[in-house]
């Protein structure tokens, strides 16, 4: 654990550096994007990587996030970091309430990942219709720069806010790491029957994971909105983000701390090399990540940090 | 509102539309019974020979209905060859990583039809598109009933083949039992591919079917997806009377509730139906416990 | 001696397959005692009753009193019942130590004091040496050994074993049947199905005979040896009669 804990503190140090040193706009978007791509890869970690259980529509919790704060504050006035405290509450809750129905009826791989696919599509069809969501039209975040606001003036501010969320997760997961609730969820993961054996009850701790699962997106919905200023159905519940966030994962290695920041990171990197190469071509990105995520699946199935531990190990011994 | 007059249009419609739905269901049922993998990829492959479809008429002006002999053994080997090469090498033993190819898949050819053919929405003109032909008070475009016809005999071949041919008898054994499919001599590994490969080949009819009626463009793929995966949950994993009978109900219930709750809401009806089966009876209408 | 777990007529069937035909045993505490039976003799589907993986369609299960009949696995064990399972079930992905230590939570919510008891229950099953092994890469013996530490790790009154010496040589047999009647002395009743006869008429102070999914035949394990009924289930008809013909 005190491992972890310096890891993370000095992950924390650098990102303050990074905000404080960084000029260019361009270098500070890239940390400030490839940070966000890990929040929604440590999200999807908790669930999928240390649950075991695999969500293809993880994008409904974002996009509840999204929506929960620009309603909040554009519609009903209220303060940005209310609204915020409100949009990870709402998309936790939308976690408990798929997980609820989900683990209930004990829906496992091909149909839980199916059943949240569902979900996904359920509320982004229900946002495209509805009048107090915008319908199709979308949301906008007017622009009034200002902390109270959550908004900044530069990317430093935002990425010393989504870094310090980065660091909220990598302390959660950490904590799993080290936890009774960790083993439990982690057992049931590996063996549900073997863990309801010696007193692991699998409802409630994959329960308690899609919620925090579920939060840590809505964190992440509500911060794309303050740095974006507009949410339309298609990005708040679309695939894009629930793609992003499971690639990000399984790419940097799933069940691991550092796992989903440096598959965020590998990918932001990929997709930014891409772009200079290619120029912005709609639909390039997306591809990019699905052939990744074929060729990490067949060749790499543990991911970077899967790749990175036999050399970890061989220093260790050489140090030994 | 509900009066008959209105009613059997819809109804009509949606058993036409259905029976192509059952088609597509048909296909990914076949793979699910016999290689037990959910094929996350098979809206995007739909898309794919929708795609070869239009080209074949728009720069061969190659009939629709004409290019069934080409776009069918295509995708075959397209199927045999993704099994075989791709799929067959990701699964390592565990089933989340066959679901994870497929994915990886799906957004790749997702996405390189939107990179090569930009989001427009394309159809085809031939001399029979605009044609219709009165059922009792309702007027049916002729692609619509062709294509119900088309799906119909399509999946009575394809039964056949199950039935009645060498092969299918070698995909049955090997379906009901691997291993012992191996010990008699039967390469399980060329029968997963041809069983792939079989299932896109119903989805290459379907989309010769499907195209003088209908239009593609690189995300409608993913509006298949989730119907063909409706249909064979409700009909059950690995059932073809399961995915016929769920084809054609799907069908009517898009309809019916596109008439009642309007185009983009109704959808929400088969997603509905998707869960609640999901949730309360998953092994569907007619298929075993999964 | 109390009885701490008693079945009342439980019957379960599969279709129409009856696995469990009206089984009713009393099992007292402190004791260790056996279930024997012939393949397929539903031995495993009782376990399963007991422990509540699966609901019965006729019965009561009664421990400690109380009915817990149908009631869920997590539950059991919290009270006190827990099972292995005849194929083992090891966390694969989790070292052995961090394999025992998810037992061991049952009663430690902090995380060093479970390591530390998984390390003491290691200790007691031989398991000391490969505490920082994956369990994925434990031998047959050693994933059994595994499997019993994980479940004594939950301080247990009453343990089923599922077939803890099936698949072990001779000599990993001798060194297990020690570690087995050490727990009974510590307190713990045990009740295990095995084939390993040697192991049985060691052990165990009563045997139950399951044959097709019912009781055939109890008693001590030196009477069931030569109960005929117990000789046709296992040889087949007409076996007692054919031995004692040739013995005569």
């Amino acid at each position: 654990m005190k491992r972890d804990l310096a890891g993370i503190a000095a992950f924390a140090l650098a990102v303050v550096a990074l905000a404080v040193l960084l000029d260019s706009g361009v270098w500070l978007t890239f940390a400030m994007m490839a940070l966000y791509g890990a929040l929604l890869a440590q999200a999807w970690n908790l669930l999928g990587g240390y649950g075991g259980q695999f969500s293809f529509g993880h994008a409904l919790f974002f996009g509840v996030g999204a929506y929960a704060q620009v309603i909040a504050q554009v519609t009903h006035g209220v303060n940005a970091w209310a609204a915020l405290a409100l949009a990870i509450a709402a998309a936790g809750g939308v976690g408990l309430f798929v997980g609820a129905l989900a683990f209930r009826y004990g829906l496992k791989g091909s149909y839980f990942a199916l059943v949240t696919l569902a979900f996904a599509e359920v509320f982004r069809i229900g946002a495209l219709s509805v009048e107090f969501t915008g319908a199709g039209v979308g949301m906008m975040l007017p622009l009034k720069e200002s902390i109270a606001n959550l908004q900044f003036g530069s990317r430093r501010g935002f990425l010393l806010l989504i870094g310090g969320f980065v660091v909220v997760a990598l302390l959660v997961t950490a904590w799993l790491r080290h936890s009774r609730f960790g083993a439990r969820l982690q057992a049931v993961r590996d063996n549900e029957d073997a863990a309801m054996a010696v007193g692991v009850d699998p409802y409630r701790v994959k329960l308690a994971a899609i919620g925090l699962s579920g939060a840590f997106m809505g964190a992440a919905g509500a911060f794309y909105v303050q740095v974006f200023q507009y949410i339309d159905p298609g990005i708040a519940f679309g695939p894009h983000v629930s793609v992003e966030a499971l690639v990000g994962a399984i790419v940097g290695g799933m069940g691991t701390l550092w796992g989903p920041l440096l598959g965020a990171l590998a990918l932001h990197a990929l997709a930014d090399v891409t772009r200079n190469l290619f120029g912005q071509l709609p639909g390039l990105n997306m591809v990019i990540y699905g052939v990744v995520l074929v060729l990490i699946v067949m060749f790499l199935p543990r991911g970077l940090t899967g790749a990175g531990q036999p050399l970890v190990r061989w220093w260790r011994r050489r140090r030994d | 509102m509900l009066e008959f007059g209105i009613l059997f249009p819809s109804i009509l419609n949606g058993v036409t539309t259905g029976a192509v739905y059952a088609l597509i269901a048909l296909g990914l049922t076949l793979i699910y019974g016999v290689l037990h993998i959910i094929n996350f990829a098979h809206g995007a492959l739909l898309m794919v020979a929708l795609y070869a479809v239009y080209l074949l008429k728009r720069h061969l002006g190659i009939d629709p209905y004409l290019a069934l002999p080409l776009v069918v053994p295509a995708m075959f080997a397209l199927g045999y060859a993704l099994q075989r090469v791709v799929i067959n090498r990701a699964s390592h033993g565990k089933d989340e990583n066959i679901l994870l190819v497929t994915l990886g898949l799906s957004i790749v050819l997702e996405n390189l039809a939107l990179m090569v053919f930009k989001s427009d929405t394309r159809t085809i003109e031939t001399a029979y598109t605009l044609t219709t032909v009165q059922i009792g008070p309702a007027f049916i475009a002729l692609p619509k009933l062709v294509a119900f016809g088309g799906a119909l005999v399509a999946s009575a071949l394809l039964l056949l083949i199950v039935t009645r041919t060498d092969v299918g008898r070698a995909i049955r054994a090997v379906a009901r039992e691997k291993q012992g499919a191996r010990l008699v001599g039967i390469d399980v590994e060329h029968v997963y591919a041809m069983c792939f490969g079989i299932g896109l080949a119903c989805l290459g009819a379907a989309a010769c079917f499907l195209l003088p009626a209908y239009y593609v463009n690189p995300q409608v793929g993913s509006g298949f997806v989730l119907v063909a995966f409706t249909i064979v949950v409700l009909g059950g994993m690995g059932s073809f009377a399961g995915a016929l009978l769920g084809g054609l109900l799907i069908g009517v219930v898009e309809s019916l509730s596109g008439l009642l709750l309007g185009e983009s809401l109704g959808q929400i009806g088969i997603f509905a139906i998707f869960i609640a089966v999901l949730l309360l009876r998953p092994q569907g209408l007619f298929g075993a416990r999964a | 001696m109390t009885e701490l777990l008693r079945l009342e007529g439980l019957s379960r069937a599969f279709g129409g397959l009856r696995a469990v035909q009206d089984v009713s045993l009393s099992v007292p505490g402190g004791t260790l005692t056996a279930l024997i039976g012939p393949n397929g003799a539903g031995k495993t589907t009782l376990f399963a009753l007991m422990s509540g993986f699966l609901t019965p369609d006729a019965g009561r299960v009664v421990f400690d009193g109380v009915d817990v009949t149908g009631r869920a696995p997590h539950l059991n064990a919290r009270a006190g019942m827990t099972r292995t399972f005849q194929i083992v079930q090891p966390f694969a992905a989790q070292t052995v130590r961090e394999n025992i230590a998810v037992g061991a939570h049952l009663h430690e919510p902090r995380r060093a004091a479970a390591l530390a008891a998984a390390d003491t229950v290691a200790a007691r099953v031989g398991l000391a040496s490969q505490l920082d092994k994956p369990a994925a890469d434990l031998t047959v013996a050693g994933r059994k050994r595994l499997e019993l530490a994980r479940a004594l790790a939950t301080r247990p009154r009453l343990l089923l074993l599922d077939e803890v010496l099936a698949g072990l040589n001779p000599q990993e047999v001798a060194e297990m049947i020690p570690v087995v009647r050490g727990i009974v002395a510590g307190g713990v009743t045990v009740l295990m199905i095995e084939h390993v006869m040697q192991a049985v008429m060691n052990l165990a102070s009563h045997v139950w005979v399951l044959a097709q999914g019912q009781l055939i035949a109890e008693g001590a394990p030196a009477a069931i040896a030569s109960n005929p009924a117990v000789i046709e289930a296992y040889l087949g008809h007409g076996a007692a009669a054919r031995l004692r013909g040739a013995a005569a």
